[in-house]
């Protein structure tokens, strides 16, 4: 069934919109949350792509969409050359041995009343698969190469700390040796120095499986250090996507520049001498009723009237270099400090923020 | 200064504004004593920033909420001295407590619907909080919520005073809880991962408002947190916490540019950091953190250390370190030498700037 292609995922248009109901005994559908409106995503054998976004970006939904756990509205997804949104959920089933998540809750993701060992095998008995030497020696391989110790064969999730049970989900998740793994904030739920052993091991796990990851989180410590490439989610759609290095060098989107300035800096003397410092005010608009235009615009330092009537395509500024923006300003423009005071995103189309910038160092 | 500070605080009559004295508290439960916080002594100027910083368990929360005055004694043995201002509060009566909580005391928390009520309209509870512990008019109170509202960036304040905590968005119900805190200009603000559920860009806004009405007011503020990153922008000295013990406190300064507790370089090590050069591997602390009831004989750190092997006589095992002196500022609770501290400390900061290890 496989076509040739070197790419392990390609996400083409991708909408998965939310019907709003009406209150009532016959509840009507009254709106559409799109939490999902129009991205595209690549991702070859072995590689993570970090998709980083506010809560609220869609950035989950994209995610729990790629393995079809929610129902695009639109949009084609190729799995390894398959395409899958037309697939019935019978004929997903060997799909999905190629594709497996991590989630974010270690605590709700595992069932309290199996044991450790009936959790990792089950993706066994799902697929049917029978692999050499049986299905204990297969978990027990499996807990011992995720850290965990094997004669925990028979506990309970409850008997394990945070960190252990995320070692669970990714046994769970590698068993099938699958070619992609969806990681929806992996980590976030974790400790610091536990969150560094579950990174360190994701890593290892890559290198020796050739697994990609599509790595969900809001932490953009966390995602430049497993990321090959960066795709940056804001209301349902992607304002910028490059390399690592280029996304956090030399980022071009005004929202990557207000993300990236907004992360605290473990080092006093650092975190004085930050070179621009933007502030933004206010929260995300409601995805209910996006701003028109470019849906950054109610908080932008650059906006003007241009972005309330056009929405910006996603524009390859240089090789893989993709940025949605009117006016991309580098890093070297950038004003010492920028104060946005967000406009409602019902204000009049000639509203832009109120924007205070200082360039005195 | 800490020392001097810490001095002070074991007897003498002038005290700084807070001052936290071999403060312990344990939970009793059917599995054995939880010691959740184990011999905690802290001191506090006024109008300064002190950040606790541990993970999970380490017993930070326990240790304000003993402050406030909010562990329940029915169920916990708290024991020590808390001085604010003056005044004792360990064994205070449950009714002066309260008249102290929301005046001169007042803590954030990290999920804003814990202090608020799902039933009733924001600025009702705000005038609630004014009318409990001023006597003012209720038009009065009510023009002071609206500015302190507006003070702590709401939009619309006219309209939204008289909505309901769920018609508001994360960071907003943050807000709230803050000027509630703040309203009737607490002397001591404790905040409790304020901004741990908040997006990166809401937790700048809500950080430069602490730290803003902090200055304006003259508050004291504790700040209880993971994020060593935070506790770099904010805070003006660092409290490390772990297993219930503080392990090391030193101006924060100081913290980031010498640390010396192998505990505080293991989380350094762990975090990814985005000012530096990528490593192509963390380096986390091995193993995970002690069982609150059986803590570690010696040094509660020991059974993940690196460098405990360096003591002799296995003192990390048997003997308890106590909280010294390495500079004039600067205290560490680890049986290592000062000497050789200090040089395991230059070569984890260097690996971490990208130099050869």
């Amino acid at each position: 069934m496989t076509t040739q292609t070197n790419e392990i995922l390609r996400v083409s248009n991708l909408r998965t919109y939310f019907a709003v109901k009406s209150r009532g005994i016959i509840p009507r559908t009254v709106g559409q949350v799109k939490a999902v409106d129009g991205v595209d995503l690549t991702l070859a054998p072995g590689e993570t792509l970090g998709l980083v976004g506010e809560s609220g970006s869609g950035k989950t939904t994209a995610a729990r969409s790629v393995l079809m756990l929610v129902r695009p509205t639109e949009g084609r997804i190729e799995l390894d050359g398959v395409e899958i949104t037309s697939l019935s959920p019978r004929a997903l089933t060997p799909v999905r041995r190629k594709a497996q998540m991590i989630f974010q809750d270690p605590y709700n993701a595992l069932n309290p009343r199996h044991t450790v060992g009936g959790i990792i095998s089950a993706p066994f008995k799902v697929q049917g698969i029978d692999p050499q030497g049986g299905v204990k020696n297969a978990v027990l391989e499996l807990m011992e190469r995720v850290g965990l110790n094997p004669e925990h064969y028979n506990r309970y999730p409850n008997e394990f700390s945070g960190g252990q049970r995320q070692r669970i989900g990714v046994a769970r998740a590698i068993a099938l040796r699958p070619k992609l793994i969806v990681c929806d904030e992996p980590v976030s739920a974790l400790d610091v120095s536990i969150q560094a052993q579950i990174l360190n091991l994701l890593r290892d796990l890559q290198r020796e499986f050739g697994i990609a990851y599509l790595f969900v989180a809001h932490d953009l410590a966390v995602v430049r250090q497993i990321s090959h490439r960066v795709a940056v989610m804001y209301l349902g759609r992607i304002m910028e996507t490059a390399s690592r290095e280029v996304i956090y060098s030399t980022p071009l989107h005004p929202y990557t520049h207000s993300l990236l300035s907004a992360v605290p800096i473990p080092d006093p003397a650092r975190q004085a001498h930050r070179k621009s410092r933007i502030v933004l005010h206010g929260d995300l608009p409601s995805p209910i009723d996006p701003p028109s235009g470019c849906v950054f615009r109610t908080r932008c330092f650059q906006a003007q009237e241009r972005c309330a009537i056009e929405v910006p395509p996603l524009v390859e500024m240089a090789p893989g270099h993709q940025v949605a923006c009117h006016f991309p300003i580098s890093v070297e423009d950038l004003p010492a400090r920028v104060e946005v005071q967000a406009v409602p995103a019902d204000a009049g189309r000639e509203a832009t923020p109120d924007v205070s910038t200082s360039s005195v160092q | 200064m800490i020392e001097e500070r810490l001095t002070r605080a074991s007897g003498s009559l002038d005290r700084p504004f807070l001052s936290v004295t071999d403060l312990s508290v344990a939970f009793p439960t059917e599995d054995g004593l939880v010691q959740a916080v184990d011999g905690v002594s802290l001191a506090v100027e006024k109008g300064r920033t002190l950040a606790i910083v541990g993970e999970s368990g380490s017993g930070k929360s326990v240790t304000a909420q003993a402050i406030m005055g909010l562990v329940n004694k029915k169920a916990a043995k708290v024991s020590g001295e808390i001085w604010l201002d003056g005044q004792e509060l360990v064994g205070l009566p449950q009714a002066e407590i309260q008249a102290l909580m929301g005046s001169e005391i007042a803590m954030i928390f990290q999920d804003p619907m814990s202090s608020l009520h799902p039933f009733y309209r924001i600025g009702d509870q705000i005038v609630e909080a004014i009318r409990a512990h001023r006597s003012i008019g209720a038009a009065a109170a009510r023009r002071e919520t609206i500015e302190m509202l507006r003070r702590v960036g709401i939009p619309a304040v006219e309209r939204r005073v008289d909505a309901y905590p769920h018609q508001l968005s994360g960071g907003m119900r943050q807000r709230v809880m803050i000027a509630m805190a703040l309203i009737n200009s607490p002397k001591l603000l404790i905040a409790d991962e304020p901004t741990t559920a908040l997006d990166v860009t809401v937790q700048a806004q809500i950080l430069e408002l602490i730290s803003s009405l902090q200055q304006e007011f003259g508050t004291t503020v504790i700040l209880i947190t993971h994020d060593l990153g935070i506790v770099a922008d904010v805070a003006d000295d660092v409290a490390v916490m772990y297993g219930g013990r503080i392990v090391e406190v030193a101006p924060t300064g100081v913290l980031y540019a010498r640390p010396e507790m192998p505990y505080t370089l293991g989380l350094l090590s762990s975090i990814p950091r985005m000012d530096r050069a990528l490593l192509d591997r963390l380096e986390p602390i091995r193993g995970n953190p002690p069982s609150p009831i059986h803590l570690p004989k010696g040094c509660v750190f020991q059974p993940r250390c690196n460098y405990s092997d360096r003591v002799p006589g296995q003192a990390c095992l048997t003997v308890r370190p106590d909280l010294l002196p390495s500079a004039p500022d600067h205290f560490v609770r680890c049986h290592l030498r000062v000497d050789e501290r200090e040089q395991i400390s230059r070569d984890t900061l260097r690996v971490l700037a990208g130099g050869a290890p």
